[in-house]
């Protein structure tokens, strides 16, 4: 379980990103929502280590990781998939995968990563994950390594951003698929109501602090209600 | 017999256990050692200058030559003169390397002058590293210079490697190409201490249609200090590329100066360079998989030199 207690971030020029952000998640699937410049990236950048907090706690099953550093965090069992996912020139796709399970794996074993993903090994496997792999690519590859790791908490940052029509309607399977076999939580920050769709439950953040948490069929249909504006941004934002 | 510093740097510049079966020429501490010919290439020992004669007869196909030189003893200075011919329709692969072994405290110099007469539609490549180790003071020092003459329709494919160990380093490559000739480099670099590299490429594509790619990768690390320069003039209808990659470090230099020059309407030339640091998002998206900065830090640059 992922416990945050009040926890609040502000930048070095004094801006007040989160405030007071306590949520306790528990289930296998859940989604983080809310409108841009919310302080979504910024709430999974400070679940993985990346950003340190100004104040406030993060457990995992009841362990302190509020001062764990990513590497730290990451050996007990925090995966992040970045929204823009990093280019290496000379590491080959099937090194990067070897690195996410912490161990030299076989072609077969990165050939099972992958097809999960949908990408097709033999064509993959032994490619820089460099220039020449497209956006929609490397996400798939950035999603294969999550896989690989087989972490207790799995947190990705909008994977849908950068991704074409066609290659979004193959990552909804890859995310349906995962919620299917996840022996852990998946924490997935997203606008997209079909992700949303096969969330457990939704987190929506406005204004830098939590506006809404329940179950999907409570938070969903509220979001969707454009005509009348949602109920949950909008009372953060008088 | 080879004694245990030799077979190591053996290893290390030829991935070599023992004396090579096949063609072979072995050249240790100032001297011939060893050579062998096969049915199809002949070695033979220069008379007027140090340096030997390889020639490799026309059709030659999926062979091998191996020419490592080792030296291990401090303070020997050498100047080595390597000719290859090769015929037309060769298909070989030539492994060179040079080991030194510097316990002492004079200085270490291995300068090779390697020419290539590559014939008319043969494949050539050609796989070159340089190593340097040593407990004493004495500097290792390696100036290679190669001059290739690409005849019609010729591949010349060279893989040139520096990792550790040489604490200065001038290396300069010239190569004329003939019509539908093709020149490929592979420059893998990195320097670390005190050491100083430079490395000068002058390509000339005089034929139709000849094409060539020079692709330098390199890390500077420390103070050490590296300089790049590429020169490709086309000077017919002709592809040239030349890119210039480095990783800077710590309190390195590095300074890349890539040219061309196109003297013919139908020449299509290209320069890259780009020289930074390690990105820290590279850096972040490692360490979020569990390896420390400087595992990840490792990762990267071996990547990068691969």
């Amino acid at each position: 379980m992922l416990e945050l207690i009040n926890l609040s971030y502000q930048t070095e020029d004094g801006k007040v990103i989160l405030k007071d952000v306590n949520l306790q998640i528990d289930d296998r699937f859940v989604a983080i929502t809310g409108p841009n410049g919310s302080g979504k990236s910024t709430l999974a950048k400070l679940i993985a280590g990346i950003y340190m907090p100004t104040s406030g706690k993060i457990l995992l099953d009841g362990e302190d990781i509020t001062e764990k550093s990513i590497t730290e965090r990451a050996k007990c069992g925090v995966s992040f998939a970045f929204q823009q996912p990093v280019r290496f020139k000379g590491i080959t796709v099937k090194d990067l995968i070897s690195l996410a399970a912490g161990t030299k794996i076989s072609v077969s074993e990165a050939c099972k990563y992958l097809s999960e993903v949908g990408l097709c090994a033999k064509d993959y496997i032994n490619r820089e994950a460099d220039e020449s792999l497209s956006g929609g690519e490397l996400k798939r590859i950035e999603i294969a390594m999550i896989n690989a790791r087989g972490t207790k908490l799995s947190v990705f940052d909008e994977p849908e951003a950068g991704i074409d029509l066609w290659s979004f309607q193959n990552l909804i399977q890859v995310f349906r698929g995962m919620h299917e076999r996840t022996h852990g939580t998946i924490l997935i920050i997203s606008h997209q109501e079909r992700i949303l769709d096969i969330a457990d439950k939704i987190v929506v953040i406005a204004g830098g602090t939590v506006a809404a948490y329940g179950e999907k069929s409570e938070i969903l249909p509220e979001l969707l209600n454009a005509q009348a504006g949602c109920r949950f941004t909008k009372e953060v934002r008088v | 017999m080879i004694d245990s510093v030799q077979k190591r740097l053996l290893s290390e510049v030829a991935d070599l256990h023992e004396v090579p079966q096949g063609a072979y020429s072995l050249r240790i501490n100032g001297n011939l050692y060893g050579k062998n010919d096969s049915e199809n290439i002949s070695i033979v020992a220069k008379e007027d200058k140090p340096g030997i004669d390889i020639y490799i007869k026309p059709g030659t196909k999926k062979e091998s030559l191996h020419i490592p030189v080792l030296l291990s003893q401090t303070g020997l200075k050498e100047l080595v003169y390597n000719d290859f011919h090769i015929g037309e329709d060769c298909d070989v692969t030539i492994v060179a390397g040079c080991g030194i072994h510097n316990s002492g405290d004079g200085e270490s110099e291995h300068s090779g002058i390697h020419s290539f007469f590559v014939g008319k539609n043969a494949r050539v490549k050609y796989v070159e590293k340089h190593y340097g180790e040593g407990d004493g003071n004495g500097k290792n020092v390696m100036n290679p210079t190669t001059v290739a003459h690409l005849e019609e329709g010729s591949y010349l494919e060279m893989e040139t490697t520096q990792i550790k160990g040489v604490d200065s380093t001038r290396r300069a490559t010239r190569a004329t190409l003939k019509s539908g000739a093709t020149l490929i480099v592979k420059e893998k670099i990195m320097t670390h201490g005190n050491q100083f590299a430079e490395t000068d490429f002058a390509v000339d594509l005089d034929g139709e249609d000849c094409g060539t790619h020079v692709i330098s990768r390199s890390v500077a690390r420390d103070q050490s200090r590296q300089t790049f320069l590429s020169r490709v003039k086309g000077n017919n209808r002709c592809n040239g590329h030349t890119e210039c990659d480095a990783i800077i470090m710590d309190d390195a230099q590095v300074t890349a100066l890539p040219q061309i020059e196109a003297n013919h309407v139908e020449a299509a030339l290209i320069h890259e360079a780009a020289i930074g640091k390690i990105a820290g998002e590279q850096l972040i998206k490692l360490m979020t998989l569990g390896l420390t900065e400087k595992e990840a830090e490792a990762e990267i640059i071996n990547g990068f030199l691969r």
